[in-house]
């Protein structure tokens, strides 16, 4: 089989058969070169998304209860977290970042009200948005009390307006 | 004078650099045009409807012109500024303050970049209103809305470079609005162009390459083909 077809003149190319020689290798051609774009597209969108990044951990210890007089509403800076004491004594920890855009919000002790600077959303000390474009109200963190007698913030659960930490 | 001029033009090295005669003729003319690499980024004829100023009023070449400031400024205001969250505005204030003309590169670069922004548009405008973007310059209207983008892009990139409260917050803002996007697409790209979750020095370096060398790659490559697409079309 294979001699005969040595033999075979070779055709002009309007007769050459459909899947010829030619067309075999520019196959394989392009499909290494497919292969290999295809893989260093995978690899370079791999590389620009970091493994490790060296941000503020999300679970942080915040001081002795007594550091938070009843009554009181204290912003943690770093960690973009209000420290809620209320007058009964129980704790929650408010997230302080907008809702709406991602700033952070302040409290306002005269107006008794956490207000946004960038779009003027206003929530209240419960969390609830009062006023402003902010399409939720700000969520709550858990705490926790650790043995040594720390608050512990944990920004990676977030808890019903139920859950309140009693010390 | 006119011996040494004489002697200066027909020397062989000015005749290899300008191979074509002084423009004295229309023939010649022409040549200076087609000849030079400058000079044909314009078409060797042209309509004289379409040089009319209030025709196109300049608008595309002073976004070119901007461009070319702002290349310049900016390759010398890197020399200075080092895209690290401890050193960033320091040195931007350093440039203000301490380095000399260090305040008027910096403005111009700033200027030209707000400039550039409203000129980009008001082209646009020009083209739209002009009825420029009919067949056969379609597409060059497509490559233009790009280089339109990647202009606001780069404003928007270079905004955070300064490293202030204006900056910091404006791409607080800016990267939570494509958190929005649905599918969870929005926390993908953010954490891609934030390099991690909170604008920070990961942040800070990825702007500053998209806005130094990325963007401005790009933009340039589309500005070759708009302009070669502009001459073509027998624009100006």
């Amino acid at each position: 089989m294979e001699k005969s077809d040595d033999k075979k003149p070779m055709l002009p190319p309007e007769q050459s058969p459909s899947f010829s020689r030619r067309h075999f290798l520019e196959l394989i051609g392009m499909g290494a070169i497919g292969v290999t774009t295809l893989g260093g597209m995978v690899l370079s969108a791999e590389y620009l998304s970091p493994n490790v990044v060296k941000e503020p951990p999300m679970r942080f210890k915040i001081g002795p209860p007594e550091y938070y007089p009843p009554g009181s509403v204290t912003l943690n800076k770093e960690q973009k977290v209000f420290i809620v004491r209320a007058k009964e004594g129980y704790f929650y920890a408010l997230s302080a970042v907008c809702t709406h855009l991602g700033c952070i919000a302040n409290w306002k002790a005269e107006e008794g009200i956490v207000a946004c600077p960038c779009h003027g959303s206003k929530f209240d000390r419960e969390g609830n948005v009062i006023a402003g474009p902010a399409p939720r109200p700000l969520p709550r963190f858990a705490m926790s009390l650790d043995d040594q007698g720390q608050l512990v913030v944990d920004k990676s659960i977030v808890v019903q307006e139920e859950v309140t930490l009693k010390v | 004078m006119k011996t040494v001029l004489k002697s200066v033009t027909q020397s062989q090295v000015w005749r290899s650099i300008f191979r074509h005669g002084l423009p004295l003729s229309n023939r010649t003319r022409a040549e200076a045009v087609l000849y030079s690499f400058f000079l044909h980024i314009h078409p060797a004829k042209v309509r004289k409807r379409s040089i009319k100023f209030t025709y196109t009023w300049g608008l595309g070449g002073l976004s070119a012109g901007l461009f070319v400031i702002l290349v310049i400024t900016g390759a010398l205001l890197m020399l200075y500024y080092r895209p690290s969250v401890q050193q960033a505005y320091g040195d931007m204030k350093d440039l203000q303050f301490v380095v000399s003309s260090g305040q008027f590169l910096r403005n111009l670069h700033r200027w030209g970049a707000h400039a550039m922004v409203a000129i980009v548009f008001l082209h646009m405008l020009r083209v739209f209103y002009t009825g420029s973007y009919r067949p056969p310059k379609e597409f060059n209207w497509v490559v233009g809305v790009v280089l339109f983008v990647i202009t606001i892009l780069l404003s928007y990139t270079g905004y955070l470079l300064p490293w202030d409260q204006l900056a910091y917050w404006g791409i607080s803002v800016g990267t939570n609005m494509v958190r929005a996007m649905p599918f969870g697409l929005g926390e993908k790209i953010s954490f891609l162009l934030l390099g991690g979750n909170i604008v920070g020095e990961n942040a800070l370096v990825r702007f500053y390459v998209l806005h130094c060398f990325i963007l401005p790659v790009f933009a340039v490559l589309l500005m070759g083909i708009h302009f070669w697409r502009v001459r073509k079309d027998g624009g100006v």
